[in-house]
């Protein structure tokens, strides 16, 4: 008897759910507010992406054109490709010490994957994803970027002394 | 019987006539062949365009995307587009394949399209075919297409094509009884097997509402297994797309693959025409027996936009049952068939021979 009944209770419970589905699908069917489709080449103007998203990889330069990267060299040994060329240069600084000082920070945009694990491991946060993903470009040349401004300058941390 | 609808009878007879009047006996049945043979290809391409753009954007709509809408205004040309890609690529011959049959499986596939969809009544008077045994015409004309996709799977030379080919054998063999049973519930309330008549016998109101719930469930066992029979929705394990690599039309490729691609469309339509006709009246519109002034209401829809509107119904429900459902196993598959379907099948028609008996139906 257990089997008998069983075999209409599967047999109710299965239509049932196989309606409850359909009920949700032919939702969606009837209502196109829910379209999450971005129309994309027209609707420019007012696209916003999540500021998670990875576009390029830059180097944020903030007002007085100061960055933050040290060229530790952390970012050059952590890309999975070689993406990444880091040209320091040695500098005396105001106590006469010699450091060192980033020169240029090549970024390869033909061979980045955009893992992000530059933009993770930097020690001073020094790299950043923007939001621009429209990258092509015409001449192979353009894809080879100096990340590091003309003219910019390491900031300088106030340290507690 | 209604008597504002148009009967095509007349429009075909003058036809014949004029045919008769102008060539002898042999060439007009010679010419009448070459006109509907015409017409029903024509029918045939368009559907098949139709189906695809409407499947796409029905899809498109339940998965809150919005499918084709860059090629003519609202994508209605994407259709076109890929019709024309097919034709224009290359027929490839796989090594060692058996070439008669590998070219002639697409084309028994699209014959049994053909010839079951000659037998359709579209209106009053409007088919091709009117046998007095109509429903099992059909039933056995469609059994070809399963003849079809077996010698595809054979014929490929490949072990995917062959395993997606036998298992959909299997299906098709098995949900063939289920579908003959659902029919011949509605062929025991008529009494005929003549489609013609049983759309007729529907003006008073059609069989779903005459005859209640054994007709209901008929109809519900007819759709479920129909979509099974065509390989389509739930039950495509035989096409799998993403198991079994195309299943048994792998092999395929250009105009071959659209003659497959085509027929499983055409099927579809015919599949949700039958039901149509079989148990929502066909082009018979909506009659309550006994309402003579809602009853001429209904009569100004011309029957052919009830045939379509009907068809179209259903065609939306096998719809949302392949882009709801997931793909059921191949053991699920033949467990639904045998041990629910089957059962339940056979129960109803001893309801309904029951209730035919007892003259208990409207």
């Amino acid at each position: 008897m257990n089997g008998f009944t069983k075999y209409f209770s599967d047999l109710f419970k299965g239509v049932s759910s196989l309606l409850k589905g359909m009920r949700l699908t032919s939702g969606y069917f009837l209502s196109p507010g829910e379209i999450v489709t971005e129309q994309y080449p027209e609707n420019r103007a007012t696209l916003k992406l999540p500021k998670r998203a990875k576009g390029e990889v830059i180097m944020p330069h903030d007002d007085e054109n100061h960055h933050r990267c040290t060229g530790c060299g952390i970012c050059e040994n952590s890309c999975p490709n070689g993406s990444i060329q880091v040209i320091t240069r040695k500098e005396v600084n105001e106590e006469g010490k010699a450091i060192r000082v980033i020169d240029k920070h090549i970024y390869h945009l033909s061979m980045c994957t955009f893992c992000g694990l530059c933009v993770k491991d930097c020690p001073s946060n020094a790299l950043a994803f923007s939001n621009n993903f429209e990258l092509a470009v015409f001449d192979r040349n353009k894809l080879t970027k100096v990340l590091n401004r003309p003219g910019s300058s390491l900031k300088k941390e106030n340290k507690a002394s | 019987m209604s008597f504002n609808i148009y009967d095509f009878t007349s429009f075909t007879q003058s036809i014949h006539d004029g045919l008769s009047s102008v060539m002898a006996p042999g060439w007009v049945t010679f010419t009448e062949l070459v006109i509907v043979g015409i017409v029903f290809l024509a029918f045939y391409a368009l559907t098949g365009l139709a189906l695809v753009y409407i499947e796409r954007k029905v899809c498109a709509f339940i998965q809150n995307r919005v499918g084709p809408n860059r090629v003519g205004p609202y994508g209605l040309f994407q259709t076109v587009a890929d019709a024309t890609k097919l034709l224009l690529k290359e027929l490839l011959m796989v090594h060692k394949a058996d070439k008669f049959l590998f070219n002639l499986a697409p084309y028994i596939v699209i014959v049994a399209s053909f010839m079951a969809l000659g037998a359709l009544p579209f209106a009053k008077g409007l088919h091709a075919i009117d046998l007095n045994i109509g429903v099992l015409y059909i039933l056995a004309v469609t059994s070809l297409s399963v003849l079809g996709i077996l010698i595809a799977g054979w014929s490929s030379n490949s072990k995917y094509s062959l395993i997606g080919a036998m298992r959909s054998g299997a299906q098709v063999v098995s949900y063939e009884l289920s579908v003959g049973m659902a029919l011949l519930t509605v062929v025991l309330f008529t009494g005929s097997m003549q489609l013609s008549v049983i759309v007729e016998s529907q003006v008073d109101g059609w069989w779903i509402f005459k005859g209640h719930i054994p007709a209901f469930i008929a109809l519900i066992i007819y759709i479920v297994a129909s979509t099974a029979e065509i390989n389509r929705g739930p039950f495509d394990i035989a096409e799998a797309e993403s198991e079994l690599a195309a299943g048994f039309h792998t092999e395929y490729s250009g105009m071959k693959f659209a003659f497959f691609f085509l027929a499983e469309y055409v099927n579809m339509f015919f599949v949700a025409g039958l039901a149509a006709t079989v148990f929502l009246g066909g082009w018979m519109p909506l009659h309550i027996g006994g309402f003579e002034a809602f009853n001429r209401v209904m009569d100004f829809i011309p029957p052919i936009i009830w045939f379509f509107g009907k068809t179209f119904a259903l065609i939306y429900i096998i719809m949302l049952f392949k882009w709801t459902f997931p793909r059921i196993r191949i053991d699920q598959l033949l467990t639904l068939e045998w041990k629910y379907l089957l059962p339940i099948n056979l129960f109803n028609i001893l309801i309904v021979a029951l209730i035919v008996m007892m003259g208990w139906h409207f």
